[in-house]
């Protein structure tokens, strides 16, 4: 029986579920769940299990057309983490998480705290993490809150990253205006499973103990999912306590003390605390286990006195986690955690019925059935819109030939903030290098440690995807030799999202799936993160449901099964004028990949003078009028012409496929020198950047009447790739080129162009005509300085 | 031959070193867990680049204090190798085995990055397989690692050779450019890159490699 007031009378219901983010048909369905009125801290636990962010109440019904299973695949959604077979006997868990709301407030714990989250989901599978990656977003540094927000955001990460001893080996940062004053932090965690059997959810075995490890439970945080789950506005800076604090110290001795703990059998079950505390980690155990947890509120860890149970149940203090053990061994794993300096006690136990009963100075202070909390959560239904949003549509209608001439000296803008002033080709590629999303991102993966752990094989910026060897840390194997390696990339066009969600979804999976293939790694398995404005406007839903289809799509035809990940909605901010502002859709793909062979791991720069380049994908000649290649919503439109317009190129996903087989056959038969994915800034950008990683020059031929050399130039899409071989591998690459049939009538691989022998400048050149020539040196002075420049006086 | 490497609970290149030591270089490694006291059979230590104990504080400030330093401090004192690697130099510092401070970046970033350095070895056990001002690169991975110390101490060390090693391009704002240091009698070296994370040609350069190796010669 609860005996705390259960009386609705106690507390102002409407303020409570303004708090708690519930509706009022919400509450309906708690009591009838119930049969009762719940008290306030019942109905702060329904606060936060039916959230976007515990439930997916918006996007669950989307999200259920992902593959999520294939050969490789141990564990899919709905655990912490996913798992997957690397062979061998190693298996990878790894996902995606958002901190978002968080880091808009308060960006260096939040962002901290997000790195801290996702290691947590990693480590609780019984999974020693080994690589951080992350994908973060901007408003314009041309704004001083940006700037402040980004150096915040990327101090956070480092402060949590490299203190925990994990390192981070690769991410991206792209910048648009519709990011102002709402960031997005995704972080993504990979790790290498320690323990024989998984460490799953699910309570088991009536009457087990339930303890409690890690550090102690405080005010902090409090409320931090429903928070998470609403728009951001002026008065969300009020919202600071629901931000929390971490400690990368106590998680390093949490990730030891927790592995040692699993591999002694004695764990049953492990839940870490994330959104929602104690409430989502019992609730979440109880109803995996289709069980009852008892949890007395007397005996977990308190940072301070005098906390209410609500504050008890709802807190968000960092570093903490639940787990079910065997009876018998509680005082062992309790020392073993005092040994790393962390809390451990045993609150609570396992119970035949299927309650979170809460216990606080002896009386029941809620009383819950699991399976009220966690299963058939409520699910908001939204309506498809029958055909795209007419601003769309509108965007849709532009083409190509809305633009001004495209001449051999170059091209004068007729819109944006160079109109008018006549550019050279070289010009528009230097102002390209220096777009802050294309940019060299040194400022920021300097201040990562990419190396604690001694197994990265690939330093950021050095090839297309990042590539840590599979050496275990601890046990058998640490000390010997690993040939093989997993590569992991996080990807999203945003522009291309925001003006088709669907294609430019897809295309985040293939550009990952590239990016994975250009360095030799097979690819296995997605986490992806939704971040999303509000679902609750026709476009917001149409935006999503269109995303998850293209991104559902994308994977099953490129056998990458979707392993979980985590969906962030009401990515918007309100002007001071009262409209809001939308982010642009960002469905972040997060892949990993095996590495067979580390010793063909294939980097984006040229490796020597005379070797020959070759184009993989869509052909130069030949596709003017194709519309899987195109300038429409093209770093090149925005940024030179200042239009952020037109229908993205359509990802033809079977020549995906088979490009990505070539260029990985290739790299495994050692044919391959560099490899370099065409992506912002097309052929001219990837060719700069070959060219800045090596020092090396190129010349490029292009072919002659193959349309508009801009297209030529900076068009986007068309699966392809930028590779480079030794003179002497020539003749065995045409001959694989000859047994891998393309699926048009197109070939798969066509000769641009050569390293230079002795100049370092990369020139491109079309029927003896130079149209671009710029030196290695300036090339790399646009594309290094441009972040530092921005972010000015501080580095 | 066994090296002890000191491992705090914030310690996160412990099996970095092991790694290095043992994995690629063949010499036996034994860990030291931070209240433990037994040296026996070790012929050298290597503090080893971390948090040690979160450093709140200050780097190096709390770990000062832990019982296996009490050995180390008496193994040195004796003429006993040690290394002191980022956090474990930091370490050596507040243990007053080394004089000076490390403190913040000047422009206050961690970094992570190859750094290019001169070797002055003079009597430094540690470094006598490197030729005198030869240049190497090692990675550097820290936020406080500017090295700071009285003009009259740097100058003394400068006189006896005890600033072993340089940056070429100083990222931290070192005084002198100190990237490394040793004691009087060369059998103790602090130094801020990592030696460790250049001994195996998968993942770095083999600079580091001579670093260990000078206490098989």
């Amino acid at each position: 029986m609860v005996k705390s007031p259960p009386d609705p009378s106690s507390f102002s219901l409407p303020g409570a579920l303004r708090q708690e983010g519930l509706t009022q048909a919400d509450y309906e369905e708690i009591r009838r769940r119930l049969g009762r009125d719940p008290n306030r801290a019942e109905l702060g636990m329904f606060g936060v299990m039916w959230s976007e962010h515990c439930c997916y109440r918006n996007s669950r019904p989307l999200l259920q057309g992902f593959p999520t299973s294939g050969p490789r695949i141990l564990v899919g959604p709905g655990e912490n983490a996913g798992v997957v077979d690397l062979g061998e006997g190693q298996r990878l868990a790894f996902k995606i998480e958002s901190h978002n709301h968080p880091s808009a407030v308060e960006p260096f714990q939040g962002a901290a705290t997000g790195v801290g989250g996702i290691l947590r989901d990693i480590f609780t599978m019984g999974a020693r993490p080994i690589a951080l990656l992350n994908a973060l977003r901007f408003g314009p540094l041309e704004d001083e809150r940006n700037v402040g927000l980004m150096e915040g955001v990327v101090a956070g990460i480092a402060h949590y990253g490299n203190c925990v001893g994990v390192p981070t080996v690769g991410g991206e940062v792209a910048f648009d205006p519709s990011y102002s004053g709402n960031p997005l932090v995704n972080a993504m965690a990979l790790g290498l499973m320690e323990t024989e059997e998984i460490v799953c959810s699910g309570a088991v075995g009536v009457g087990n103990p339930v303890m409690y490890v890690g550090s102690t439970t405080g005010r902090d945080g409090m409320g931090g999912a429903s928070f998470a789950s609403a728009e951001l506005s002026a008065a969300s800076l009020d919202d600071r306590p629901a931000v929390q604090v971490g400690d990368p110290f106590l998680e390093k001795g949490l990730i030891e003390a927790c592995l040692e703990a699993f591999q002694s059998g004695d764990v049953l079950a492990a839940q870490d605390m994330g959104a929602a505390g104690l409430t989502c980690s019992c609730s979440e155990m109880a109803a995996k286990g289709g069980l009852g947890i008892e949890l007395d509120l007397d005996r977990v860890p308190a940072r301070e006195s005098g906390m209410s149970a609500y504050e008890f149940l709802l807190s968000e203090s960092q570093e903490r986690m639940l787990f079910v053990v065997r009876p018998g061994s509680e005082e062992a794993l309790m020392a073993s955690f005092r040994r790393w300096g962390l809390q451990a006690a045993v609150v609570g136990r396992v119970l035949a019925d299927n309650v979170v009963r809460v216990l606080r100075e002896g009386v029941v202070a809620a009383e819950v059935p699991a399976s009220a909390l966690a299963d058939d959560t409520p699910i908001n239904r939204h309506e498809l819109l029958s055909e795209p949003p007419a601003a769309i549509q509108a965007h849709w209608r532009w083409s190509e030939t809305d633009l001004p001439v495209a001449a051999a000296e170059g091209i004068t803008p007729a819109s944006g903030p160079l109109a008018g002033q006549p550019l050279s080709w070289g010009d528009v590629l230097l102002r390209l290098l220096d777009d802050p999303t294309i940019a060299s991102q040194r400022w920021v993966y300097r201040q990562y440690d990419h190396q604690v752990q001694a197994n990265t094989v690939v330093p950021p910026g050095g090839a297309d995807a990042a590539v840590v060897r599979l050496r275990p840390q601890q046990g058998e194997g640490a000390l010997a030799a690993a040939s093989r390696g997993v590569a992991a990339s996080v990807d999203c066009p945003n522009r291309w999202v925001a003006l088709d969600p669907e294609r430019g979804a897809a295309a985040a999976v293939a550009e990952a799936a590239r990016n994975l293939s250009c360095v030799g790694a097979e690819p296995l398995a997605v986490t992806d993160n939704l971040n999303f404005p509000s679902p609750d406007t026709p476009t917001g839903y149409w935006q999503l449901a269109m995303a998850c289809r293209g991104l559902s799509e994308a994977c099953r035809v490129l056998d990458t099964p979707v392993t979980g990940g985590n969906v962030s909605l009401y990515n918007e901010t309100r002007r001071p004028d009262g409209s809001l502002q939308p982010i642009h859709p960002t469905p972040v793909v997060g892949m990993v990949g095996l590495v067979h062979d580390l010793d063909h791991v294939t980097g984006l720069g040229w490796q020597a003078p005379g070797d020959r380049l070759w184009l993989l994908g869509m052909p130069l000649a030949g596709s003017a009028e194709d519309g899987r290649l195109g300038l429409a919503a093209s770093s090149y439109l925005e940024s030179v012409h200042g239009l952020a317009t037109g229908r993205p190129p359509l990802t033809d996903l079977s020549l995906e496929r088979a490009v990505q087989g070539l260029l990985r056959q290739g790299i495994a038969a050692g044919l391959v020198a560099s490899a370099h994915d065409l992506s912002d800034g097309g052929l001219a950008v990837a060719a700069a950047e070959a060219c800045i990683a090596s020092g090396l020059g190129a010349i490029v031929e292009l072919p002659s009447g193959a349309g508009r050399l801009d297209r030529l130039l900076f068009a986007e899409g068309g699966a392809r790739v930028l590779i480079s071989l030794k003179p002497e591998q020539e003749q065995a690459w045409q001959e694989l080129l000859a047994t891998s049939p393309p699926p048009g009538p197109a070939p798969l691989a066509t000769p641009i162009g050569r390293v230079a022998e002795s100049a370092t400048a990369l020139s491109f050149e079309q029927d003896g005509t130079n149209l671009l020539s710029l030196a290695v040196e300036e090339l790399r002075t646009s594309f290094e300085d441009a972040l530092p420049r921005r972010l000015a006086a501080t580095d | 031959m066994t090296i002890g490497v000191v491992v705090f609970p914030g310690s996160n290149c412990d099996r970095d070193v092991r790694w290095a030591a043992e994995g690629c270089m063949g010499i036996p490694t034994r860990f030291l867990w931070h209240e433990e006291r037994d040296l026996s059979g070790l012929d050298a230590v290597v503090l080893p680049g971390g948090f040690s104990y979160g450093d709140y504080l200050r780097c190096g400030a709390i770990a000062r204090f832990a019982p296996v330093l009490e050995e180390v401090a008496w193994f040195a004192s004796r003429g006993g190798p040690v290394l002191g690697i980022c956090n474990g130099f930091q370490v050596l510092t507040e243990l007053g085995l080394l004089p000076g401070a490390l403190t913040r970046n000047s422009r206050l970033h961690f970094i992570c990055e190859p750094t290019g350095l001169k070797v002055h070895p003079g009597a430094c056990r540690w470094l006598s397989d490197y030729g005198e001002a030869e240049a190497i690169s090692l990675p550097i991975a820290h936020g406080e690692g500017r090295y700071q110390c009285e003009p009259a101490t740097l100058e003394a060390m400068e006189q006896s050779g005890q600033v072993v090693l340089r940056y070429q391009n100083n990222p931290n704002g070192s005084v002198g450019d100190v990237a490394g240091l040793c004691n009087p009698t060369g059998n103790v070296l602090g130094l801020m890159p990592h030696p460790e994370r250049a001994c195996d040609s998968r993942t770095g350069g083999l600079d580091g490699q001579r670093l260990f190796a000078s206490l098989l010669g």
